[in-house]
């Protein structure tokens, strides 16, 4: 690309962030500073996110529907990093689910091994049979009796093992790393299959995982939910009482209150941008790497690159498994500024495919395009329904206000969400497939 | 020779796939009741030309005529029912239908009663009748190009175009394939074929073209072609 | 003896009716599935909404035949109302196709970006969907409730475990044998569907033949929203109706099709009925079947229960790994993948 063009480009990115940010200025004037805030901080999140589904499917082609089940898995890795242990938990059953887990593992191990090398037929199955079976009912013995003594400690507080109770933040690169891991095992079974195949796989997994943080309430309380969780930034009501802060807010002449919440908003929003800033540092290194040149080369040709002895497949569960990770550090920010785990809030329309609508429309293959999306599309998320009420009111604004088609529309203006983000997502894939700010 | 008569003609072709151009002021025509055999060293553009006749590529330049009427504009499917039928070198059967339901589907465009040409199709090919009802998979390489052939028929149309049938084929069952293309050919059929196996199709070539990086070297008849020192040199082999 | 039957009544009301019912809701949404791949070549991420949406134009019918006593008792009213569901869904059908996804084909879009697409398509439904209906619980049911209820069969036979057969139940399976038997009828004996076979095993040579592609096309999406409306109202009537179950219904569908090779109908059905049929089996508590079968001492303490109920439609997927795992192509596959 020429020195003009790529400036040009530069100089169109700086205004639709610009814009972006005059945006949130306009619904901090209008509506609250507070809500712009709470805005921001998702829109940073989001974009993390969308910089996830970026490294998979626009370096390499990847469709990973389950953002979901990573994102869940960065949330929970935050539970188990920063809340405290439960002493008495572990000390009625975390013994029992220990051992029931490690037979879980070593039969699976076992049956890998088994059906690797076993004599193939009959005694294959048979040996397989027995293992898995065994290794089952072994693991029940165990795990059962270990769940039920764990969940019985304190089932209103605690009834799950705890945590290790360390500082929040580095569950932010634990999730990652969680993820990773996850991300590996999903990969090594669907990566090389048909690309829808991957698709399907991820979308299912991420519900099966769902699934399990919904009901091992052991783990993490489950559809109890963890709240509470410690904070890396300082609570509202020790700002308000600190002496520095009543100065401070005294000097700018606001209310200790109001400051101290957008205080703390700020200071998330800071803790984000600069997760974001490094995330997305790294990955137009990656990009504009030997890597990514390959990873790019693949995507566009397959079969040519595979001729020229690249390992696809390999190449591929790379890039799945960081673009996962990077899902998982961003379900972990969730999580951390939510202050709470809630398993069942785990929506895959809420989740995965509005990320994806924002990989998309942000463009394809370019990093700073998906955060932009991440911005743009959560703005739209969050604000559509005000506009959609806004509309059905003007729409509406002929019939009497008790009417019941009124009332029904009026009802239904929450749904034009999905309305706006599916015609977004065809209108951009149809007239602008390479998105706002398109690849290089 | 008086371009005049072809029955069908594609002159002055120039085009490609989108990208360079493959062929240059190509011209390659066919009578009926005759064979015409195109021949060349490989990426000499023979499919192309072919193909470029059944309007499957970009054409910048020149025409097709088909019985004097310009066609040049007309749509692969729309010359398929103006009776041009292409047997394709690869993928040429439907390998999941049977062998009789790959002959209907040849002639799906047709409205009327299918019966005798499937008859007169089992009378050419009568191994095709026996398998009528196993899948096209299943069978031999040249059982599948009977297939092949076969399907191409059942519009019956007034060219035969064959890319390349002969490929992947053991000797004997080439020999047996052209045998009956050259009946085809008495039918009053016009037919046109690519060949790889340059010697035997000129052996029944009426008319033989050689074409090399995309322009047209030699026309003439073939046995003509097959006594051309040079040609046997370059192309045949001695 | 006796043990031994009211055993068998029990695993008769508890799995095999019930998953038959399923089973065979989720072959003719599979079956929609696997036409949509075989011809259109993606895998339709906005499945589960078409259905729900057929479902939702035949309760609107159905409420309206309901408000005017129109009736075909003992059948549910829903049946009357079906084929201007399906007329709906074919509509729409046939209008998302020519808007959106038509221009993909010609510029012959990766299967990849097709998906995607499927997915805007998807939350537009899902939006209308919910915008109409809304995004409750709706009861549309009628008409006679039991073919044959439990405590009427205890009478007749005297057993301690009665028969229990809902009309909703034998309907589902009626609907379906006569479904899946008219659908393999057009594939394998009609001249529209012999082509729509030939165009899914070779676009070009279907094409050389003077198959009209957009024809086959149409023709696919006809059957598949036919398909997807039979499957939402049978599924509506045999459970409730809520639009975001039916969007948690595409995840079994494209179990059960994967299962048993996209693009094959024939695995489409074994795919349904094997993913049905485990999810049931394996979250049934056996603890009463098997105090039936054993002498009374020996009955189990637990609820004997492979796994939790909770984990109903992980089973779909565990079975999905493992033949992603061990046979890509399905247990009836043949292409490649």
């Amino acid at each position: 690309m020429n020195p003009a063009a790529r400036k040009r480009e530069n100089i169109r990115t700086i205004c639709m962030f610009a814009a972006m940010f005059a945006a949130l200025t306009v619904v901090g004037v209008i509506q609250s500073w507070p809500l712009a805030l709470a805005i921001l901080n998702l829109c940073l999140i989001s974009a993390v996110m969308s910089l996830g589904v970026n490294i998979q499917w626009g370096y390499a082609g990847l469709v990973n529907f389950g953002i979901l089940g990573f994102a869940a898995l960065g949330g929970v890795t935050a539970v188990l990093v920063s809340v405290a242990p439960v002493p008495a938990a572990w000390k009625a059953g975390g013994a029992g689910v220990i051992i029931a887990l490690s037979v879980a593992l070593t039969t699976i191990l076992t049956a890998v091994f088994a059906a690797r090398r076993a004599p193939a037929g009959l005694p294959r199955r048979l040996i397989l049979a027995c293992v898995i079976l065994g290794g089952y009912f072994l693991a029940r013995a165990f795990f059962f009796p270990a769940v039920e003594a764990i969940e019985a400690v304190d089932p209103t507080k605690a009834g799950f093992l705890g945590g290790l109770g360390l500082p929040i933040l580095l569950s932010w690169i634990a999730g990652g790393l969680f993820a990773a891991v996850v991300a590996w095992v999903i990969g090594k079974i669907a990566l090389g299959l048909r690309a829808d195949y991957l698709a399907i796989a991820t979308l299912g997994i991420s519900e099966i995982i769902i699934a399990v943080l919904k009901n091992e309430d052991w783990l993490a309380r489950g559809v109890k939910n963890v709240s509470g969780l410690p904070r890396p930034v300082p609570y509202e009501v020790d700002l308000q009482q600190a002496l520095w802060f009543q100065d401070w807010a005294a000097r700018l002449g606001a209310s200790p209150v109001e400051l101290s919440s957008l205080f703390v908003k700020l200071c998330y929003a800071g803790l984000f941008a600069i997760v974001l800033f490094v995330l997305l540092w790294l990955s137009e290194r990656a990009l504009h790497s030997p890597w990514g040149r390959m990873m790019r080369a693949i995507r566009d040709n397959e079969l040519a690159a595979s001729a020229m002895g690249k390992d696809v497949t390999r190449r591929h569960l790379q890039v799945f498994v960081l673009g996962s990770a990077v899902v998982g550090v961003a379900g972990a920010m969730l999580t951390t500024l939510d202050g709470q785990f809630t398993p069942a809030s785990y929506q895959p329309l809420r989740f995965t495919f509005i990320i994806w609508v924002m990989a998309i429309v942000g463009g394809s293959g370019n990093n700073r395009g998906a955060v932009l999306g991440g911005f743009v599309i959560w703005f739209f998320w969050v604000e559509a329904e005000p506009i959609g009420l806004w509309v059905m009111d003007l729409l509406t604004s002929g019939l009497s206000q008790d009417s019941p088609l009124r009332r029904h529309l009026m009802e239904s203006a929450a749904h034009m969400r999905l309305m706006i983000m599916g015609v977004i997502l065809l209108l951009v894939l149809r007239f602008s497939p390479r998105g706002l700010i398109p690849e290089r | 020779m008086n371009d005049s008569e072809d029955y069908l003609i594609g002159e002055n072709m120039t085009g490609g796939y989108g990208g360079p151009d493959i062929i240059h002021e190509c011209t390659i025509g066919a009578r009926r009741g005759e064979i015409t055999v195109i021949v060349g060293p490989n990426g000499s553009g023979k499919s192309t030309a072919m193909r470029a006749i059944l309007g499957m590529l970009e054409m910048r330049e020149g025409s097709v005529r088909l019985n004097g009427e310009d066609i040049t504009g007309l749509k692969p499917q729309e010359r398929v029912a103006r009776g041009m039928s292409l047997v394709p070198q690869t993928g040429n059967v439907f390998t999941s239908m049977t062998v009789e339901e790959n002959l209907e589907m040849g002639a799906f465009i047709r409205e009327d009663d299918i019966a005798d040409t499937m008859g007169q199709v089992f009378d050419l090919f009568p191994v095709l009748k026996e398998k009528r009802r196993q899948l096209a998979g299943e069978l031999s390489g040249g059982q599948r190009q009977q297939v092949a052939v076969g399907r191409a028929l059942m519009t019956r149309p007034k060219v035969l175009m064959l890319d390349e049938p002969t490929a992947g084929v053991s000797p004997i069952v080439m020999t047996e394939l052209f045998e009956r293309i050259l009946y085809i050919a008495g039918d009053g059929i016009a037919v046109m074929m690519v060949e790889q196996n340059a010697r035997q199709a000129l052996a029944i070539a009426d008319r033989g073209y050689v074409l090399v990086q995309g322009r047209n070297r030699y026309t003439d008849t073939g046995p003509a072609l097959m006594m051309n020192t040079e040609i046997r040199r370059a192309f045949l082999g001695g | 003896m006796d043990g031994f039957l009211s055993a068998l009544i029990l695993l008769s009301n508890f799995v095999i009716v019930p998953s038959m019912a399923y089973g065979s809701q989720l072959a003719i949404g599979a079956l929609a599935v696997t036409l949509i791949y075989a011809i259109l070549r993606f895998s339709d991420f906005a499945q589960g909404d078409t259905m729900a949406f057929g479902a939702m134009a035949t309760i609107l019918l159905t409420w309206v035949l309901q408000y005017w006593d129109v009736s075909i008792s003992p059948l549910p009213t829903a049946l009357l109302a079906l084929p201007f569901g399906v007329l709906c869904t074919i509509v729409l059908c046939l209008l998302i196709d020519r808007w959106v996804y038509r221009f993909y084909r010609r510029v012959k879009a990766k299967p990849e970006v097709l998906m995607i697409v499927s997915v805007g398509v998807m939350f537009v439904y899902n939006s209308v969907v919910r915008f109409i209906i809304g995004p409750g619980d709706r009861w549309f049911v009628d008409g006679e409730r039991f073919i044959i209820t439990a405590p009427a069969f205890k009478r007749l036979s005297g057993l301690d475990e009665g028969v229990a057969f809902k009309t909703t139940q034998g309907l589902t399976i009626l609907t379906a044998v006569i479904v899946v038997a008219a659908l393999f009828w057009f594939l394998n004996r009609s001249r529209t569907g012999k082509s729509m076979r030939a165009y899914s095993d070779n676009e070009d040579l279907a094409l050389l033949s003077g198959i009209d592609p957009e024809r086959v096309v149409r023709t696919t999406w006809m059957i598949a929203a036919t398909l997807a409306t039979i499957a939402g109202v049978l599924y509506g009537l045999d459970k409730s109706f809520k639009p975001f179950t039916y969007f948690n219904l595409l995840l079994p569908i494209f179990a059960a099709a994967i299962v048993g090779g996209l693009g094959n109908p024939l695995g489409a059905i074994a795919g349904g009925f094997t993913i049905a049929f485990s999810e049931v089996a394996l979250t049934y508590a056996y603890r009463k079947f098997l105090a039936y079968l054993t002498p009374g001492e020996w009955a189990p303490q637990g609820l004997v229960q492979l796994l939790s109920t909770d984990y109903k439609f992980a089973v779909s997927f565990v079975i999905l790994v493992l033949v992603l795992l061990l046979r890509p192509t399905g247990i009836f596959g043949r292409r490649s993948p």
